[in-house]
């Protein structure tokens, strides 16, 4: 379907064959119009992990694209995402962040939902609707849900593939870092409060710089020059002070064609523990023993040591702070970012304080490192606004036809592909991805069926 | 009535003086860009600290703020955390204060009770500008609660908590000082 005044994306704005992707698909009016009806609704996105609601009754509030949504979870135990939209006129039913409640009131005409979306309270339902609204229709709009391993991801189109098939081979990636330090499978515990705060650029730029912009080391010199990492020396990573890292090369790990990255690092055989927290016992101790039962129960496997990367289209995930980060679409010149972090359940409470001091101080608006990559990128988006700067596109060349399918080691996860060191691999993927859904606008509106979805 | 100064009066105007001069001269050193003299008026086992706000329903307001030593927070730091950001300012390089910030903090509706250990507790508004490169202009504004300490010197601050009214932060970063 190609209308007047069309945006031609594959081949077009984004030109893979050249490894040229166009200025506008930051700054574009259309194109921001295209992404909301062509990415957002069409993709599983991330609302928050369980621990945020760990009780019947709980709720907090998130986003999916520019839209507000309440993730509860009922009185039975159920995982709901609503949207948070009176279906009488619109007004949001919850306007708190977080509580724990069984109903929803809208504050304009009363409208009243239960916990399952269910239309519960009509007021004058006798004597103005005469008794002939089907409350049975007007429940709240409702997502589907899924919780991968306690981190809930939510999507509104019935015709999408499930999670898990959407995942596709990322799933490797993001069991590694859905792992506890000790390499099983245990709970997380997100810290309380969400970090909410603006950027002044297009949502993209967010989720392509986790995704595996390696190039860009070189502006956080400054933060590299003094001492972030909860090991106490020099550097902002917990590994900055392990001399192993020069033997191993970073890694670039992209699956296509559903568009998510990964990125890592893959160590030398029997790498040793070496001490990090020392002037910590308990935390020292901890992540030793850490070490150790991971060791033995990855066998080989423990040589890979995740970095992060962005689940298509907007959350970005980071090992080591363990962050959760949506990029949410604010307008084309506006970000607005929600992160979490998250701590090992059972961990020390020393453990998940000296974690919680970190990654307050890495991440974030405060944190010594992203307020330079913010700085980065509201200056890039700038500069893809202007008459002249628009008519040249810019390269995502670096390393093309130097992907290699699969891995050396063949026990790394899956069909996916694999650059390593600096490249820019991992942005082709996810721009051939998007390109992909941009071109192909969804044929008919899809509405939900909110009676079906409330049984 | 003798004309003589009511004497509490006077204590208090005085203290209220003395803490005013204080913060003035703080502002000033902050406002000048003269970060390691600052870090001078901070006590070495400072905690300074600013939590999220969120929006509570009636009845929960006193949650409003995430905990401190518990929660997420924007801040909540030691001094060697703030000497690290100071170094991290004066290494040039730092990009989000490259060119530097312009800013201008203002503390008003100052209140001021002696501990009578030698500590002093301060609540105030405040006030803080920033403008830089071009257009870029933010205005933090909410409220400060202050513990100072009396040393031979004069103050030093031994705590500081600052109450921002902003639940999704309007700037896009934190490379300031409150």
């Amino acid at each position: 379907m190609s209308g007047a005044g069309s945006i031609r994306y594959k081949g077009g704005l984004v030109n893979l064959d050249k490894g040229m992707i166009s200025r506008d698909i930051f700054t574009s009016q259309q194109v921001y119009e295209d992404e909301l009806e062509r990415i957002f609704p069409r993709s599983w996105l991330f609302v928050g992990h369980e621990s945020q609601v760990p009780e019947p009754g709980d709720y907090i509030l998130a986003r999916m694209a520019e839209e507000s949504v309440i993730f509860n979870r009922d009185r039975h135990g159920k995982l709901h995402v609503f949207l948070n939209n009176c279906r009488h006129r619109g007004m949001r039913v919850c306007r708190y962040d977080k509580g724990n409640s069984t109903k929803f009131a809208c504050p304009f005409h009363a409208w009243v939902f239960n916990d399952e979306g269910a239309l519960v309270g009509v007021p004058k339902m006798d004597s103005a609707y005469h008794n002939e609204l089907d409350k049975s229709q007007w429940g709240l709009i409702e997502a589907r849900v899924y919780s991968y391993r306690g981190y809930v991801f939510a999507c509104w189109d019935e015709a999408a593939p499930d999670f898990e098939t959407s995942i596709g081979d990322l799933r490797f990636y993001f069991d590694d870092y859905c792992e506890l330090p000790d390499g099983t499978y245990g709970d997380w515990e997100a810290f309380g409060g969400i970090f909410k705060w603006r950027v002044p650029c297009n949502w993209k730029w967010g989720a392509e710089n986790f995704s595996g912009d390696y190039y860009h080391n070189p502006s956080h010199a400054s933060v590299d020059a003094v001492v972030l990492s909860p090991a106490g020396v020099k550097g902002r990573h917990t590994y900055d002070n392990i001399t192993r890292k020069r033997e191993v090369e970073l890694l670039n790990i992209c699956v296509w064609p559903e568009g998510h990255t990964a990125r890592g690092q893959l160590f030398a055989e029997n790498y040793e523990y070496l001490p990090t927290y020392q002037e910590m016992a308990v935390v020292e101790d901890y992540f030793r023993d850490c070490y150790n039962k991971r060791q033995s129960l990855r066998g080989e496997k423990a040589r890979f040591f995740g970095h992060g990367g962005t689940i298509f289209p907007n959350v970005s995930f980071s090992n080591g702070v363990q962050s959760m980060g949506s990029w949410h679409p604010n307008g084309p010149n506006e970000t607005q970012v929600w992160r979490i972090f998250l701590v090992p359940k059972e961990a020390p409470d020393e453990v998940k304080d000296v974690l919680r001091h970190y990654v307050i101080r890495y991440q974030g608006p405060s944190g010594l490192t992203e307020q330079d990559d913010m700085e980065n990128w509201g200056s890039a988006h700038e500069g893809s606004r202007g008459t002249i700067a628009r008519r040249y596109d810019y390269p995502y060349t670096m390393g093309m036809g130097h992907e290699s399918k699969g891995w050396s080691e063949e026990w790394l996860g899956g069909e996916v592909y694999v650059t390593e060191n600096v490249s820019e691999q991992n942005q082709r993927a996810y721009y051939e991805r998007w390109a992909d859904l941009m071109e192909h606008p969804p044929t008919a509106p899809q509405l939900r069926d909110t009676a079906a979805a409330a049984e | 009535m003798d004309g003589a100064p009511n004497q509490s009066l006077m204590d208090a105007l005085l203290l209220r003086y003395e803490v005013e001069q204080f913060f003035n001269h703080e502002a000033e050193l902050l406002d000048s860009r003269q970060f390691e003299a600052w870090l001078d008026l901070l006590a070495e086992d400072i905690r300074y600290w600013m939590p999220l706000t969120r929006n509570q329903e009636f009845g929960k307001w006193q949650d409003q703020h995430t905990r401190a030593g518990k929660d997420l927070n924007w801040f909540d730091e030691g001094k060697f955390e703030l000497e690290q950001r100071v170094k991290q300012i004066m290494t040039g390089l730092h990009w989000a204060e490259e060119p530097v910030s312009r800013t201008c903090h203002m503390v008003s509706n100052l209140q001021v009770d002696d501990g009578g250990d030698g500590t002093v507790e301060t609540r105030c508004r405040f006030l803080v500008y920033r403008n830089r490169t071009e257009t870029e202009t933010d205005f933090f504004v909410g409220k400060r609660h202050d513990t100072l300490r009396r040393d031979a010197d004069g103050f030093k601050i031994a705590a500081r908590e600052i109450y921002l009214d902003q639940s999704v932060l309007l700037a896009k970063n934190l490379t300031i000082f409150f």
